[in-house]
């Protein structure tokens, strides 16, 4: 009697914890339609958005840590990088970004105990609509891709740096190396064999979420469509794709 | 810099135009002001002006061939320059540019050869070997020369002149409006910007002359015409005044206005650009020429000394010019897009973007300058004598 008992809970244990695995892994599966990309016409079906949800990132880091990975980013420039605001009880504000957070942040700024709020913003290139690098691009070489992608044509780029000026929130760098233009593009190589953006994929809290905003089904149009959200410089009229979940007004 | 009191986005820590990008509007500056001053003699007729007239033409020539120098040498891939003009987007500003300064120099040069055609048929007749042999290539081997070919090339000059003056304009305004079309820079996004630029081309055109014209006739112990250059001096006392309240009522405006732009702007003005702007650009190199020009235009001082002072002034508001070009192109890069702080930049020394290649950007143009009065002799030695 004994050893059925030990058996049968084997048994049960076996077959529950399977059960956790199964269905945790439907759960937690990427519902999204699977990319059917064929054709040029295909590609019109996408517009790829970008949620920030300030409220959730814990400024890890390992978002700047995987994009310089994945993208080959040189030292000391940027295609994403986090930002640290700290208020104290006099309202004071310090922000601060050291080495774009690629290796977290150390020390607070405020003592701890002076400070009342304090949240991590990461910041990448907002692919606006209405983009003003790609206005100025004097060559074409900066375009929207037909799936509403802010790209830079490598072979093309002249390294004017003019695009750099027209950024208001200073995305794009010249890479020093190539001497062209260069910034986010979303992981483009990456999203089009259906994987997520390597900052995406890195982020242990989710506080990063891409996806396309054509598609009603998509993960991304739901949180749109229930959260509160705000877009960053958005009186300058770029239109950024880029939406932040919890803005504060101090985020610029 | 990332200071407690101070942030700056991650990729604005280096600074992406240098003091190249201060050197170019610094030169079409000079283009643009020296080639009006000639069209002022050509098109308008000022007699007095006819001293200088050539020498303010070929000055202009001068300067627009180095003008893209220092823009070749900031492009990260200069060998693809002409992609400006083979594949230019048109919603971008700067596409124009190949166009606008292309056409420029088509202008100059041919007004420059139609009225110094006469002089080098005569100076292809006289010489011999290879000399003779540049002369013919230069006038395309055509030495005809009677009333009649005379007249037509005069008429073909008045009209290149009248037509060069709203290209100078446009080549240097366009210049202004590139930077005031940025918004999001709050130091250059201005509508005014392009009229400024223009100003200070004038002043900074003629102030080139103005120095040039009496150190080089110093130099050859010969007497400058003094109507000419009082003339000058006097426009150069006007257009400086034009120039520097425009701007200075641009700042005034802002600041009046007291939105949040004003808040970060009046932490450059106060700090980083303390010293550029506010004591060298305006306390010394603009009030400075003002009141020596205001002297020798209002009242009656020996001509020696007199001559002196105005060669002092244009001196200064040469500087005053390169002072605000480099307050102007690196300054709006200092304000960080984060509205919270400022960064840094001080060009090195030796380096490809430094002050060495600056120095010698700049110093190209006038012993290319040098060297051009030997094929296009500027003053005219015995009127000059007389």
């Amino acid at each position: 009697m004994e050893k059925m008992e030990r058996r049968q809970f084997i048994k049960l244990g076996i077959f529950s914890t399977a059960g956790v695995l199964i269905g945790s892994f439907f759960a937690f599966a990427d519902n999204e339609k699977k990319l059917e990309v064929k054709s040029y016409n295909d590609l019109l079906n996408y517009d790829w958005g970008y949620i920030v949800d300030t409220s959730r990132c814990i400024g890890c880091g390992a978002c700047v840590r995987a994009c310089k990975m994945e993208n080959n980013v040189p030292d000391n420039y940027f295609r994403t990088w986090v930002e640290r605001y700290e208020i104290n009880k006099d309202e004071k504000i310090r922000v601060d970004s050291p080495k774009g957070a690629i290796e977290s942040f150390k020390e607070n700024n405020f003592p701890a105990s002076e400070i009342v709020k304090a949240f991590f913003v990461p910041k990448l290139c907002n692919h606006c609509y209405d983009s003003p690098c790609v206005q100025v691009c004097p060559v074409g070489a900066s375009y929207h891709s037909p799936d509403k992608v802010v790209l830079i044509d490598k072979e093309h780029c002249v390294g004017c740096g003019y695009c750099v000026q027209a950024c208001p929130y200073s995305c794009r760098y010249i890479n020093q190396e190539k001497g062209t233009a260069d910034k986010c593009t979303f992981c483009y190589h990456r999203i089009h064999k259906g994987l997520a953006p390597a900052c995406v994929n890195a982020c242990p809290r989710n506080a990063r979420l891409y996806g396309n905003l054509k598609d009603p089904e998509s993960k991304i149009r739901k949180v749109l469509n229930q959260r509160k959200y705000g877009l960053l410089k958005a009186e300058l009229g770029t239109n950024p794709k880029c939406y932040y979940l919890e803005l504060d007004m101090e985020i610029k | 810099m990332q200071t407690p009191d101070s942030f700056v986005f991650p990729n604005e820590l280096h600074i992406t135009w240098t003091v190249m990008i201060v050197l170019y509007p610094y030169i079409t500056g000079m283009v643009a002001g020296a080639f009006i001053v000639s069209s002022f003699y050509h098109v308008f007729g000022m007699e007095k002006l006819k001293p200088i007239a050539r020498f303010a033409l070929v000055s202009s020539l001068s300067f627009l061939l180095f003008a893209a120098v220092p823009l070749l040498i900031h492009l990260g891939k200069p060998e693809r320059a002409f992609n400006i003009m083979l594949t230019p987007s048109f919603s971008s500003a700067m596409s124009g540019f190949g166009f606008v300064y292309t056409f420029y120099l088509i202008i100059v040069i041919l007004e420059v050869w139609l009225s110094y055609r006469r002089d080098l048929i005569e100076k292809y007749l006289t010489s011999k070997g290879f000399a003779k042999f540049i002369y013919k290539i230069i006038i395309l081997g055509d030495v005809t020369n009677n009333e009649e070919t005379r007249r037509i090339d005069k008429k073909l000059v008045i009209f290149f002149a009248a037509f060069g003056i709203p290209v100078a304009c446009i080549l240097h305004g366009y210049v202004g409006f590139l930077f005031g079309s940025i918004k999001a820079n709050l130091w250059w996004s201005t509508p005014l910007m392009f009229i400024i630029f223009i100003f200070s081309a004038i002043v900074s055109g003629l102030a080139v002359l103005i120095f040039l014209y009496q150190f080089v006739h110093w130099l050859r112990k010969k007497k400058v015409n003094q109507d000419s250059l009082d003339l000058m001096s006097k426009w150069l006392w006007g257009f400086m005044i034009i120039a520097v309240i425009l701007e200075l009522m641009e700042v005034l405006s802002i600041a009046y206005e007291r939105t949040e732009r004003w808040a970060v702007l009046q932490q450059l003005i106060n700090g980083k650009l303390q010293f550029t702007y506010v004591i060298l650009q305006i306390g010394v190199f603009s009030i400075g020429p003002f009141l020596i020009l205001t002297v020798t235009s209002l009242f009656k001082i020996k001509t020696k000394i007199r001559n002196f002072l105005i060669w002092c002034a244009s001196g200064m508001l040469l500087i005053q010019v390169l002072l605000m070009r480099w307050n102007v192109v690196i300054g709006g890069q200092l304000v960080s897009k984060s509205m919270r702080g400022f960064t840094e930049y001080f060009p090195g020394i030796f380096e490809k973007e430094g002050l060495v290649v600056s120095f010698i950007i700049i110093i190209i143009p006038f012993l290319l300058l040098k060297f051009f009065d030997k094929i296009f002799p500027f003053f005219e030695k015995n009127k000059i004598n007389s």
